[in-house]
């Protein structure tokens, strides 16, 4: 079942190395001739890109006979028995599938694909799907309640809990969720939901980050509560113990606003999981580092049926933190409040870290809480744990290539923590699931305090060159290599052929969807008349716009950039420079806030509060309904 | 026109700031004693209440109360310093620092299809959704201006109307659409209060009549003046009675639109205008804030001389005295016999900005303090 889209490909191992190789050569040839080298004078297994399953959700049937495990990579159910995990069908569905879930009664399994904005709707006695629904944007997660009322689908673009008839599909209403909507977890009693959110709420400019647990009352179906994260930037999932009383949350707490210097004392981030419910009583967040031991980007959550033990998935260490619930809970009673600094605290309740695959992500328990499954989405792999010994007992490859291709090595590069000093950080800290965070950072080579910026998103970055802010790093490789390594992992450097295949990855990464744009391609009227205020040449006043300050001039292009710098008078007074390297304006609806520091929180306020003096484009003259066309026409982009 | 525009948010400053005082320049209701004696037993049957009143002493966020919003067993209350949520007994206020655009909140809206309540203040337009606070400024957001007088929410649609035109929120695609001198009929964009449905919104613009929006066609309509100078009818149920309108109220189900003005008020079944002044209805002042239609025959007025009710037919009116403040109900029968009702309570004070419905309990907001008018059998 290996399937190959280009055929030219080469396998096994030693082509890949010399593949990589001509890779990283034709790169550096391409960095030192300029701009006219193409790319595509790269070779061998560059363009390879190897069917792998990426397994990231797993179910049990009811009966826990077949084992459901969801492919994001190809695009699949595939089916196992539970028992011999022989695979004896797969289930073609949407693109990215990202979530997915029984119906109340069983006979139905949802899956949300979250790039093609559908719901594949499968028949579980046939294995076949029965329907396709529209939905947006973004589905990444989704639960039906158990009366069968509504099913609920998280959308990560849109923000949003949308509210299906689980007969028919259609849309009722949608709730506001946090921002970055993805993962759903019923209470015990099916009467709430949990999402969580991957991006952070927004806040005012160098604020902590904000997230929340949108908490919805399923019978109602609005929202209810939300459970406050403070300091939390990206939630993923949540587990709820079987008596209902305890709630256990992972998530990623970062230390943006002080310097990025002090990896060396867990300066960049923390993994933590925020516990709530009555065993708790007011929310409190715990870490699960210990010094020199990171559980990097806690992902999945699973509580034994007997809540003695909690089970988190750790992507960039690639390992399952193990904590003993009850020292937990003692811990907490007799240490009230949140301890996410301090890094003596995990010691008192995580009794084990469990080496697994790479980028694990959605974990499974048996019903008698046995054992605990694991998805090893970058292994295709998945790990089973004996929870009483917590030992891995056995990995049960999925059917699909065995060889790694560039591509594959260099995602696992781009996950893995295990390059940054004790292994804290990965790029997917920063680029949650490889495309931004929605923060703003002070790095140390500009000076303490010195040049903070907005983290970039980085789908479509290819050919976008210079990178950084101040368009310092030239290219890719000196971007994702020397600078990364100095200033970020604070370690040794890749090997080349390391760099290699994290730079053809970065290369590689599409932009998603744009869901503002019509399947066409056509242009709304507002967005017609968007498009022309872009590209004028002449203001209201029939005054000639200089050609520098015209929209359309430094954002020209396909991915809307010249690739030069411009002062656009938003230069601080801790900025060293004003010229700022333009950014490309891919999917620019989705990835604020916005200009070099994220002071904008929306695209309007580029231009209603930074752009007094009109050198960022000439605006004032707009009116606020053109204003706003111009907005709608930058949301196609 | 240019006139009325530039005073127009004088007089809505100056009316709730002269309505602090007791307000007795106009005369009462033209009472009919000696008949309301011996026609005792035959007054028409008029809802009474008993009023409990809720002001800062008890808890309100503040006394000026812009208006008030029932959701089940919340009421929210939108006061100039802050929005204000009676649950369980207790009242608790949201303000600037949890979010709220700005402390003087003005109008209400209930998403009754996610429980989530809109906000329109002086400072921006706020979502309050399972106790989070978004807000939506003309800064941040394609929303036309700053001060938002009225707001309506229609399905995944959030209409506002603003002291800059009109805006709607598509909450689907988060698409802004202004409405404005420059895309509708209206020639002023002061625009005061809105009602959305399915298949009609309508518009009170100060100075503009009313605008029409049909959802279905997606064409413009507008009502003022009938002769196009005057800004008023010439003689009585000729079309809209004023262009200086405050409020409108539309029956989708009736097809029927109630519309106030600070000159008198009318009702319209799509074919026939019919006009409400002081001098030939029940209405206690032609000065109307707020209207709030029941369905085609029954509504509520919100005016700077008391609360009234219209049953079709007759007029009850309940408020302090304009004499002496004393609680006081009078009934107003088709004849035009105005009976006084003996009562112990009234609204808190008869300057009405915002009424709202709870069963048969009502809710009113006025200017010194929010009342719960409890139906009584």
């Amino acid at each position: 079942m290996i399937a190959l889209r280009h055929i030219s490909v080469h396998t096994g191992a030693l082509s890949a190395l010399t593949a990589a190789v001509a890779v990283f050569t034709a790169l550096a040839a391409y960095n030192w001739s300029g701009r006219t080298a193409q790319a595509s004078a790269t070779s061998g297994l560059t363009g390879e890109r190897l069917e792998y399953a990426s397994p990231v959700e797993l179910l049990f049937s009811p009966d826990e006979k077949r084992l459901y495990v969801l492919c994001q990579q190809s695009a699949e159910v595939r089916v196992l028995d539970a028992v011999t995990y022989k695979e004896f069908k797969r289930i073609d569905v949407g693109r990215v599938p990202r979530g997915f879930s029984f119906s109340s009664k069983g006979d139905r399994l949802y899956v949300a694909n979250s790039w093609d904005d559908t719901i594949s709707v499968i028949d579980t006695k046939t294995l076949e799907p029965i329907a396709t629904w529209p939905i947006a944007a973004e589905p990444s997660s989704i639960i039906e309640d158990r009366q069968g009322q509504h099913l609920f689908v998280a959308n990560r673009i849109s923000n949003d809990i949308a509210v299906l008839d689980p007969r028919t599909g259609a849309e009722e209403k949608r709730l506001a969720g946090g921002r970055g909507a993805s993962y759903i977890t019923p209470s015990s009693d099916g009467a709430r939901l949990y999402v969580t959110h991957v991006y952070p709420n927004p806040t005012s400019h160098r604020a902590a980050p904000d997230s929340e647990i949108t908490v919805i009352d399923t019978q109602r179906a609005v929202v209810s509560d939300r459970i406050a994260l403070p300091d939390i930037a990206h939630g993923f999932h949540v587990a709820v113990a079987s008596d209902g009383r305890l709630g256990v949350a992972a998530g990623l707490h970062p230390r943006n606003l002080v310097p990025l210097a002090h990896l060396e004392h867990a300066g960049a981030f923390t993994d933590t999981i925020t516990l709530f419910g009555l065993d708790i009583g007011k929310p409190v967040e715990l870490p699960l580092d210990e010094l020199e031991r990171y559980a990097v980007r806690p992902f999945g959550v699973a509580i034994t049926p007997d809540k003695s033990r909690i089970f988190v998935t750790c992507g960039g260490s690639e390992e399952v933190t193990v904590v003993d619930a009850p020292r937990l809970l003692r811990f907490i009673h007799t240490h009230p409040g949140s301890h996410a600094s301090d890094l003596s605290a995990s010691a008192n309740y995580v009794i084990s870290r469990i080496p697994i695959g790479h980028d694990p992500r959605g974990v499974l328990l048996t019903r008698d809480g046995s054992k605990l499954l694991v998805a090893n989405r970058l292994d295709d792999t998945i790990s089973v744990i004996d929870t009483r010994t917590n030992k891995l007992t056995s990995t049960i490859p999925l059917n699909g290539p065995r060889q790694l291709s560039v591509l594959r090595k260099g995602e696992q590069t781009f996950y893995t923590s295990r390059y940054s000093f004790q292994g804290q950080i990965g790029c997917a800290n920063c680029h949650i699931d490889s495309t931004f965070d929605g923060l703003q950072w002070d790095l140390e080579p500009d000076g303490f305090g010195r040049d903070v910026v907005d983290n970039r998103p980085i789908e479509a970055v290819k050919d976008t060159e210079p990178y950084k802010w101040n368009g310092g790093n030239p290219n890719l490789p000196t971007e994702c290599g020397p600078r990364t390594e100095k200033f970020f992992w604070r370690a040794e450097n890749y090997d080349d052929l390391t760099l290699t295949d994290l730079v053809v990855y970065v290369r590689s990464l599409p932009p998603r969807p744009n869901r503002w744009r019509l399947p066409a391609g056509e242009l709304t009227a507002a967005e017609e008349r968007g498009k022309a205020l872009f590209n004028r040449s002449v203001d209201k006043f029939h005054n000639p716009i200089p050609e520098t300050n015209r929209c359309g001039y430094c954002h020209s292009g396909s991915k809307g950039t010249n690739q030069k710098s411009f002062d656009v008078g938003t230069k601080r007074a801790t900025d060293n420079s004003g010229l700022l390297d333009t950014p490309q304006l891919t999917n620019i609806a989705i990835t604020g806030p916005y200009l070099h520091d994220g002071s904008a929180n929306t695209l309007e306020q580029i231009w209603t509060i930074f752009n007094p003096e009109d050198k960022h484009g000439r605006t004032n003259d707009l009116t606020k309904d053109e204003l706003n066309d111009l907005i709608e026409y930058l949301r196609t982009r | 026109m240019k006139v009325q525009f530039a005073i127009a948010p004088v007089a809505l400053m100056l009316a709730v700031s002269s309505a602090l005082l007791p307000a007795q320049r106009s005369a009462t209701p033209k009472l009919h004693k000696s008949a309301a004696a011996s026609m005792k037993t035959q007054l028409p049957s008029m809802p009474r209440f008993r009023f409990e009143n809720f002001t800062a002493a008890n808890g309100l966020p503040d006394d000026h109360v812009f208006n008030v919003l029932v959701d089940g067993n919340r009421i929210w209350a939108a006061t100039e310093n802050g929005l204000g949520l009676f649950e369980n007994g207790k009242w608790r206020t949201y303000n600037t620092k949890d979010g709220l655009a700005h402390r003087a909140v003005l109008s209400l809206a209930l998403d009754k299809r996610t429980g989530d309540l809109w906000a329109g203040t002086m400072g921006g337009l706020s979502r309050v959704s399972g106790g989070r606070i978004d807000t939506f400024t003309q800064l941040n957001s394609g929303l036309s201006n700053d001060v938002v007088y009225g707001v309506s929410v229609e399905g995944e649609h959030v209409w506002v109307a603003t002291a800059a035109g009109a805006s709607m929120l598509n909450l689907r695609t988060n698409q802004w659409s202004l409405f404005n001198e420059r895309n509708t009929p209206m020639f002023e964009i002061w625009v005061y209060g809105v009602s959305a449905t399915p298949s009609k919104v309508y518009f009170a613009v100060w100075g503009s009549g009313i605008i029409e929006y049909d959802q279905q066609k997606k064409t413009w309509d507008k009502y003022d003046d009938p002769d196009g100078e005057t800004e008023m009818v010439l003689f009585k149920d000729q079309g809209l009675i004023h262009e200086i309108t405050t409020s409108v109220s539309y029956m989708e189900k009736d097809h029927i639109l109630w519309a106030a003005t600070y000159f008198g008020d009318s009702h319209y079944d799509g074919r026939r205008w019919h006009n409400f002044l002081t001098k030939d209805s029940g209405l206690p002042s032609n000065f109307t804030n707020v209207v709030k239609g029941v369905d085609a025959n029954h509504a509520w007025f919100g005016t700077d001389k008391g609360l009234a009710y219209y049953d079709g037919i007759n007029w009850s009116v309940y408020r302090p005295s304009l004499t002496n403040g004393k609680p006081e109900m009078t009934i107003r029968d088709k004849n035009g016999n105005v009976t006084p009702v003996e009562v112990s309570t009234a609204p808190a004070h008869n300057y009405v900005l915002g009424i709202d419905f709870q069963g048969s309990d009502i809710w009113v907001a006025t200017a010194k303090g929010l009342s719960h008018g409890i139906h009584q059998p």
